[in-house]
């Protein structure tokens, strides 16, 4: 859920039709709609000194969805932001994923690319972070 | 005295309405700006909209923007609308900010910080010119250098390296569930959840002014800054229907550890205090500033003096909310007809009162 999380719609969209491709399960099953997809808030908690109490920072957009697919399983996703299909295939993939005869395709076409794909975002941000790291040099005391 | 509503005005406020749309729009010769332009390339104005906001949505805060012209009070005021408008899912979890992938992280008082200090992308050490280069667009920037990085690491706080030798106070976590200013309006005593609340919302010049007032003398607090550290952290969220944390994304926030002195009393040696700023987005000047106003207000929890406006919890807490006080001093140019009738017609009786009398 992290992964999808991340990914934006059409990522997962592709990733998921890329699985249907490869998969020997057969078709991806139809699915239907549970509960949303819908957008409401999500109150974001800071700890008091960093490492303390809790308290409220202040709240952050999210979408819900929950489907079940034919098959049976139910998928749910909680994804930041606002975007309805992004949070309806990610609780597609969570549903599929729970299906042991798709799982290892989905894995391999739509979680693995994408958790690459961020870990290599995420790596090219530590770079140039790291060729900003300074070293400070203490000069002469300035009060003798 | 009441304010009194007034009918009437209908067409000539579509008009005014309209004319703002036209002068929103700008000059039709000049390309009209994209929501998109001012998420990408006004994210400082972003930062501020959704901490005064109290919303984290960088799509919406850009639109907020647009709307309201960058007028930065006004863009804050319609994300708090917008958020009323939403059912709340959850809480989150505390999130961790020692687990952060920071992109900034500078210390004032550690030059050889564990984990390094790294600038990120900072005005700090600019020469403050203009840069006409800007003023044409398709300029080439210069390419980012980039490093090799270890394996990622926690960062330490810096309270964590002088908490060892008890010079420094920790944290405490008793499990207190925080108080909700969203959930429940501000009552005194305000615990320091409370606090913290409404500075991470309070209005950036506010917060500024106030954490200068104790640097120039007014609740001095001798602050160094510990630690500031910015980057992303990770969300997570327990669904009621799940049981277990799910990662929902991140979130972009600054986080800063100030440093202050502390003589010590009758029940704790000297030590070190701390002032805490947390803010959503990229701003050392909010997150510095919530800090400084944060231990300001701990004077009288740590047996200090207390007459600096900055150490007044009510006065602070009164007059940090931006949306609340520009409601207040803006409705003065609302229609008081009635009000200031009533109020002519007593000072005509009281000069008329004491002509008589003389």
């Amino acid at each position: 859920m992290a992964v999808l999380a991340r990914a934006g719609a059409e990522e997962i969209a592709a990733g998921l039709d890329r699985a249907t491709r490869l998969d020997n399960a057969g078709a991806r099953p139809a699915h239907r709609r549970l509960r949303g997809p819908e957008t409401g808030l999500v109150m974001v908690r800071g700890r008091i000194g960093g490492g303390g109490d809790a308290f409220n920072l202040g709240e952050m957009t999210a979408t819900r969805c929950t489907i079940r697919t034919e098959c049976g399983h139910t998928g749910h996703a909680y994804v930041a932001g606002r975007d309805a299909r992004q949070a309806e295939l990610a609780a597609l993939a969570d549903a599929l994923l729970q299906d042991p005869a798709r799982q290892p395709t989905l894995l391999q076409a739509v979680i693995q690319p994408l958790a690459d794909a961020q870990q290599a975002a995420a790596q090219t941000t530590a770079r140039k972070a790291a060729a900003t790291q300074v070293k400070f040099f203490t000069l002469a005391a300035m009060r003798s | 005295m009441a304010y009194v509503a007034v009918k009437g005005g209908e067409a000539a406020i579509d008009n005014a309405h309209a004319w703002l749309a036209e002068e929103r729009r700008g000059d039709p010769s000049v390309a009209e700006i994209e929501v998109a332009q001012i998420e990408t390339q006004l994210g400082r104005a972003i930062d501020r909209a959704m901490g005064e906001g109290s919303l984290y949505d960088r799509k919406l805060a850009a639109l907020a923007i647009k709307q309201a012209q960058g007028d930065g009070i006004e863009a804050a005021f319609l994300l708090r609308a917008y958020r009323t408008t939403l059912p709340r899912f959850n809480h989150a979890l505390p999130i961790d900010t020692e687990t952060m992938a920071a992109r900034r992280r500078v210390s004032a008082v550690f030059k050889d910080l564990p984990g390094g200090q790294l600038l990120g992308p900072t005005y700090d050490y600019t020469h403050r010119l203009l840069d006409f280069s800007l003023a044409t667009t398709g300029a080439d920037s210069r390419e980012v250098a980039s490093e090799t990085v270890a394996a990622s690491q926690k960062m330490p706080r810096v309270h964590d390296i002088l908490g060892h030798e008890g010079l420094i106070e920790p944290d405490h976590r008793t499990g207190a569930e925080p108080g909700d200013l969203t959930r429940e309006p501000l009552s005194f005593p305000a615990g320091r959840d409370i606090r913290l609340q409404a500075l991470a919302r309070g209005d950036e010049g506010f917060l500024l002014a106030m954490g200068y007032s104790t640097q120039r003398g007014y609740g001095g607090t001798h602050p160094f800054a510990g630690e500031i550290r910015q980057g992303t952290v990770a969300v997570e969220i327990v669904p009621e229907e799940l049981g277990f944390a799910l990662d929902i994304g991140d979130i972009e926030i600054t986080e800063c550890q100030m440093v202050n002195q502390f003589a010590g009393s009758k029940t704790t040696p000297p030590q070190f205090t701390r002032g805490y700023g947390l803010v959503f987005g990229t701003s050392d000047r909010r997150a510095m500033s919530m800090a400084l106003v944060d231990r300001a207000m701990r004077a009288a929890e740590l047996g200090e003096d207390t007459n600096a406006p900055a150490q007044d919890i009510e006065f602070v807490l009164y007059h940090s909310d931006n949306i609340e006080a520009t409601g207040f001093v803006e409705h003065l140019k609302l229609p008081h007809y009635v009000d200031f009738q009533s109020e002519l017609e007593s000072i005509r009786r009281i000069r008329e009162a004491s002509a008589t009398t003389e």
